[in-house]
């Protein structure tokens, strides 16, 4: 009975608990409550994984009104991916918030910090489950409005300027969205995304589609911070509150990724994006620029927060890289990515929420000698790090080894270069880190000690998750190869 | 080709650049948010006329009538403008908190003190 209605309670739980949690103001309420919520909409989109592992569509139609007319909810072994691991990220973040938030955000906010978490993860998953366009815009907003909410909230004054910048540049990313999903409503009539890719293949090309694809891709690249969109994206990550940070950059971007997905290679058809229109050259060109110009501004970050945000920009580009090589090799790795680079940023962000929490910065200066007074979070800090590179044995390997096979068998060797100095880049600016922590002898007077366990269990699960997922790759390359075959399919 | 029959785009077009100029030139955080208002506005302008059909009537089902506009995109619109209402009262109250952790919304007053925007 209640089976059937998974794929909306997984929207409604949340968007129906946030006004609760603004009732609840007294902080431990309202955090139980959000963390009751992630777990019940992790526990949902592991049944619904299950339904449509076997390569199943779950279809459902809001209020009873049937797929082209009313809002129709889908999920495939696509979103079903990116449902596990938004629900699943939300969880663990919420684990580490409840002791990091009760430290960065004033006691009297923190009902509303929850709240407007809660907002922020129904926008999430509104966007990964819904089959309408303009649906999606809406829920776009509802995750974009909360983000600049929570990012607001951190301590340093500088994350209002940085919210500021984000709502800005995020309206005028949503709104060429909504301009994308306009155009493509004149020619077609339609809203639904399945209905709009079979009424789009028969049109064909004209001006107002073309059109409607730029804005989309522009849109979208802000959203996705995609280079040299991403302005936004440093200054957001560092000043957030800790456990934000962890939230969305490990989330936030993979939905923007994949929105990309689903309008280039199911609304519109692959022949007509990278056949008709030359987005293929043109994404893998920002792609390869983004990666090795992020990747060195990383390197000269003093700032540990920030130097990962740079480093998650280079690192959505390693995504739109394999997006860019269209085959499904090129799709598998990118969605690959997606995972794997939710699981090793949460780490690294959480290690460093952790060294937040201890010593009130998170400076490089401030970190010397901080692997023999916090063992166990600088130890998983290394774990991320490493996945982040790419060495064997961690998640991070297992994803950049497909992009390079893909690139190869397309013959992109300059690609294969990219990546892989790419790579070569990540382990300076992580060493910078790896060198003040281990090689530094800690100040005389630096009584700090190792993180309460509320913080380093979350950190520990997510630096785990980065070794299992590099060890056994069964899981995930087996849903990111069918969830690529069901995008080129579609379209081939 | 009649340049002029579609003037509702050229009012679109010149809306939206007029809005995107204020954003980008604009140094106060106020007149920032006032031109973002503008740019989607002109998106509003975008979906309302994309809805007529000419020598269509308003959509309300009466006799005598046959052709009626799409209300279609006025209903989608109607929930756009809800947004950027909620868009701009955040970014009001954001400046809000700007101005009282600055003493000041302009943007290079803020940049003189923190080099971050």
């Amino acid at each position: 009975m209640i089976r059937e209605h998974l794929p909306v309670l997984q929207v409604v739980l949340p968007l129906v608990a946030a006004p609760l949690c603004l009732l609840l103001m007294r902080s431990v309420w309202a955090w139980l409550l959000a963390f009751i919520v992630s777990l019940a909409a992790l526990v949902i989109s592991i049944v619904l994984l299950r339904e449509v592992y076997a390569g199943e569509v779950l279809s459902y139609a809001i209020g009873g009104w049937a797929a082209p007319w009313g809002i129709e909810y889908r999920v495939d072994a696509v979103n079903a991916f990116i449902l596990i691991i938004v629900t699943a990220i939300s969880v663990v973040a919420l684990m580490f918030a409840k002791t990091s938030v009760a430290q960065e955000v004033a006691g009297d906010k923190q009902g509303l910090f929850y709240t407007a978490w809660l907002l922020c993860l129904t926008g999430l998953l509104g966007i990964a489950v819904t089959g309408d366009a303009f649906n999606l815009f809406v829920f776009l907003e509802i995750s974009s409005l909360s983000s600049y909410v929570l990012i607001g909230l951190g301590q340093d004054r500088r994350a209002l300027t940085a919210s500021f910048q984000y709502l800005v540049m995020g309206t005028i990313g949503a709104t060429f969205i909504l301009i994308g999903i306009g155009l493509l409503y004149m020619v077609t009539g339609t809203l639904n995304m399945m209905d709009l890719a079979a009424r789009l293949a028969v049109l064909g090309d004209s001006r107002t589609v073309q059109t409607a694809l730029a804005f989309l891709t522009v849109g979208i690249g802000l959203k996705l911070a995609l280079f040299p969109l991403h302005l936004w994206l440093p200054n957001a990550y560092t000043y957030a509150p800790s456990a934000v940070t962890v939230f969305l950059a490990a989330t936030a971007t993979k939905v923007a990724v994949y929105m990309l997905l689903r309008f280039l290679f199911q609304v519109f058809d692959a022949s007509f994006t990278f056949g008709a229109m030359p987005l293929g050259g043109f994404l893998a060109v920002l792609a390869a620029v983004g990666i090795l110009s992020t990747s060195t501004v990383s390197i000269f970050q003093d700032n540990i927060k920030r130097m990962l945000a740079y480093s998650s920009v280079a690192q959505v580009g390693y995504m739109v890289l394999g997006i860019s090589l269209v085959s499904s090799a090129g799709l598998t790795a990118a969605l690959l990515h997606l995972f794997n680079h939710a699981l090793m940023k949460g780490t690294l962000f959480l290690a460093l929420g952790c060294v937040a929490y201890r010593l009130g910065s998170v400076r490089l200066g401030a970190i010397a000698g901080l692997g023999q007074r916090m063992p166990w979070t600088m130890a998983a800090f290394l774990v991320g790090a490493l996945s982040l590179i790419g060495i064997p044995l961690t998640a991070g390997f297992v994803s950049k080894w497909y992009l390079i096979l893909a690139a190869v068998e397309r013959g992109w060797w300059p690609l294969v270069v990219v990546v892989i100095a790419g790579s070569l880049l990540a382990i300076i600016y992580v060493w910078r880190v790896v060198e003040m922590a281990y090689l530094r002898p800690p100040p005389e007077k630096l009584s700090v000690t190792e993180a309460p366990l509320s913080l380093l269990v979350p950190t520990w699960l997510l630096a785990g998750a980065n070794v299992y997922f590099g060890v056994d790759t069964q899981f995930s390359v087996g849903m990111a190869r069918q969830a690529a075959a069901l995008l080129t399919g579609s379209s081939g | 080709m009649d340049l002029l029959g579609l003037y509702n785009y050229w009012i679109v077009i010149l809306l939206m650049m007029m809005g995107f100029y204020v954003v980008i030139a604009s140094g106060h955080l106020v007149k920032k948010l006032i031109g973002l208002n503008l740019f989607q506005a002109s998106v509003f302008i975008l979906y309302i006329s994309m809805g007529t059909v000419e020598g269509g009537a308003a959509p309300i089902l009466r006799s005598g009538v046959g052709v009626f506009s799409n209300p279609l995109p006025h209903v989608l619109i109607l929930t756009a403008i809800v947004v950027g209402v909620a868009t701009t009262a955040l970014g009001l109250a954001l400046v809000v908190r700007i101005k009282e952790a600055y003493g000041s919304a302009e943007e290079e007053d803020i940049h003189r003190q923190d080099d971050s925007l």
